[in-house]
């Protein structure tokens, strides 16, 4: 039912069997349903300065001025011109401005997921101080009810409608941990029928990043908290989040939280994972359509936490280390400082990129562009921005504290044939306990 | 009727009609539009949303380090067209008595030869902002029609202001009339195009205030 086009064709996939016109009227009905109070004023304050693409990796990194941000709003704009501002009726009457094509759509696809990681740092260079990335996200909406994303996210939507997860079936949980606990030498505790803490995961940690998975295990084990994973809400990537796929994005949030409130934890301890943070931590609430009954937290918050309050004391390890902010994490989570306080009980003599914080570059992977294929030559232009900047800090250690920032990171060293590899912080804190 | 009482009576009158009607009519057709609350719980320690709000307001008159030479001369050259035209509006004694006359409100103007100065800066700060949006791929990507519309329209009364002022062209009055027209153009596309960012700007940064602060980020 899907069609991925030749490499000389726009680089654009579609799903289901849609006539262009209904997948047009979808995309348009889901566009106009967006437009609340700060879509609309982020919609209608742009000047047209082109201040964005300074901050955006993507045009910094090719000079291409498509890759404007707030270009990658155009038509959402029109959108919102015709049906939804305050002078509609006039823009529709008059004809000032034209209503999206089946063509424009498709070519816009590259715009808004190939080449927008929704990392945010354009808000921040914004003199009117737009955010576009959660324009962006509203955008994908449309896109998504179009069935105008790429191929390779709609396949991980349907697993992740299927199964919860993008990784995997939750009745392979069990023996996915059971496997990860033998190979790393940890007990890591499945479906326990009550706990106070529900522990989740992001796909690669139940594939090639099971060592993750055990450094959590190793440590909460060493806290002595009563947690558990579960294999009905286990994963917390939120693929719904990255695709604009609404109706997943709620189901996969309620997942967890109705496990969470069913065997009686008060806390949901998200893993190293930007997006996870952003749909969990910011959004789940919206989605559940009340204040959550537990408190959400990150693996990084956590962390910082329990060495903060005495409760998990590490050795200190004594290099210099730089360290990537995951944009969804610090720029759009507001975790910079505690990444730091971890990075400096480990002893590490900080050595900062010098865009770092909540100016950081991002990887270049966010938003589902390390998933999505074809976008892989125009990524691996953007990780010359980061590798550049690493290696100008001469640091011994490159940490980072999102495994999609790692994956994204690792595969730009591979084909750069870098020999730096980034190290997860939680694993840097699971590998330095103290006795 | 001449030309000056039709500027000065029914063409001005029209375009401040339009000018108030237009931009209310905008603004509340963006703040009555419904409003979705945040619901998650706030980062510990972050500020209110009005001083989150605030925060960026003001953060965002300059850019960040990481930006300040990229944008420089965008930056620099909109504060002087901005500043300028501010100077110009409200500094010259014949458009503080305007103004009186309209609300009653008044203050000590600016030597006259100073905002003329002024206004020549102005005008050749547009004409750079004008090349620059031409010019640079981004920016002529970006733009649209009523970008230039709002440029013109922005531009023109800062050069018929400085025509009727040095007597150049043409009789005084009809130099004057010009300019008055020019100034009710202005007025009356205001709220259609993107002059309207002089009051969103507030509501825009505020919005990305709230937003981030309540996570705990400067944004």
């Amino acid at each position: 039912m899907s069609s991925t086009t030749a490499a000389a064709r726009p680089p654009y996939d579609k799903q289901g069997d849609a006539s262009d016109a209904a997948r047009v009227a979808a995309a348009m009905r889901s566009f106009v349903r967006e437009f609340g109070v700060t879509a609309a004023v982020h919609m209608e304050a742009c000047v047209r300065c082109g201040m964005c693409a300074e901050a955006c990796h993507f045009h910094v990194a090719t000079g291409e001025a498509r890759y404007t941000p707030v270009y990658k709003l155009e038509l959402f704009r029109r959108a919102y011109l015709r049906e939804a501002a305050a002078f509609a009726p006039l823009v529709r009457a008059l004809g000032l401005v034209k209503a999206p094509t089946i063509a424009e759509l498709e070519r816009w696809q590259e715009l808004i997921y190939d080449s927008c990681t929704m990392c945010g740092r354009c808000t921040l260079v914004c003199p009117m101080g737009i955010d576009i990335a959660e324009l962006v996200k509203e955008a994908r909406h449309g896109m998504f009810k179009a069935g105008l994303i790429p191929e390779r996210l709609a396949l991980m939507d349907r697993a992740a409608r299927q199964w919860n997860s993008t990784a995997t079936p939750g009745e392979d949980l069990p023996d996915i941990l059971a496997e990860a606990a033998g190979q790393h030498g940890v007990a890591i505790p499945c479906d326990l029928p009550q706990a106070d803490m529900l522990v989740t995961a992001a796909p690669a940690e139940l594939g090639e990043h099971t060592k993750a998975l055990a450094a959590a295990a190793k440590i909460l084990n060493r806290l002595g908290i009563r947690w558990t994973m579960h294999s009905e809400g286990f994963d917390a990537s939120n693929i719904g989040f990255n695709n604009g796929d609404m109706e997943l994005q709620e189901r996969l949030t309620r997942s967890l939280v109705d496990t969470a409130v069913k065997i009686g934890a008060h806390t949901v301890l998200l893993p190293e994972c930007g997006h996870a943070y952003g749909a969990a931590r910011w959004e789940a609430a919206k989605w559940y359509g009340r204040e959550l009954p537990v408190r959400v937290i990150h693996m990084t918050e956590f962390l910082d936490e329990v060495i903060a309050d005495g409760r998990l004391r590490v050795n200190r390890i004594g290099a210099s280390a730089t360290f990537h902010d995951p944009c969804q994490i610090v720029r759009r989570g507001g975790l910079e400082a505690a990444a730091r306080r971890v990075l400096a009980a480990l002893g590490f003599e900080l050595v900062e990129l010098q865009d770092h914080g909540v100016a950081g570059y991002c990887c270049g992977g966010g938003g589902g562009v390390v998933s999505n294929q074809r976008a892989a030559p125009l990524r691996q232009k953007v990780f010359e921005i980061k590798r550049a900047q690493v290696e100008a800090t001469g640091a011994r250690h490159f940490v980072t504290s999102c495994g999609q920032c790692r994956i994204t990171l690792e595969q730009g060293a591979q084909r750069a044939k870098w020999n730096v590899l980034p190290e997860s912080l939680l694993e840097l804190v699971a590998d330095h306990l103290a006795d | 009727m001449d030309l000056l009482d039709f500027a000065r009576g029914p063409a001005l009158q029209f375009a401040l009609a339009v000018f108030v009607l237009g931009s209310t009519w905008r603004l509340a057709g963006i703040l009555l539009l419904p409003r979705m609350r945040d619901l998650s719980p706030p980062r510990a320690g972050a500020p209110g949303a009005l001083a989150g709000a605030l925060g960026t307001i003001v953060g965002h008159l300059w850019p960040r380090r990481e930006f300040v030479r990229a944008t420089l001369f965008a930056t620099v050259n909109s504060y002087v067209f901005h500043v300028g035209l501010a100077l110009i509006v409200f500094g010259l004694v014949p458009h503080i008595l305007f103004i009186e006359g309209l609300t009653g409100l008044s203050w000590p103007g600016l030597p006259s030869n100073l905002v003329y100065a002024v206004a020549a800066i102005t005008l050749v700060s547009l004409l750079a902002a004008l090349v620059r949006r031409v010019v640079h791929p981004v920016t002529r990507l970006l733009s649209h029609a009523g970008d230039y519309v709002s440029w013109a329209l922005t531009a023109l009364p800062v050069a018929s202001g400085l025509l009727a002022a040095s007597h150049l062209g043409a009789r005084y009055e009809t130099l004057l009339a010009l300019h008055i027209l020019s100034i009710a153009a202005f007025l009356v596309w205001f709220p259609f195009g993107k002059l309207m960012h002089a009051v969103l700007f507030v509501f825009s940064r505020g919005a990305t205030g709230m937003r981030f602060s309540h996570r705990g980020v400067r944004a």
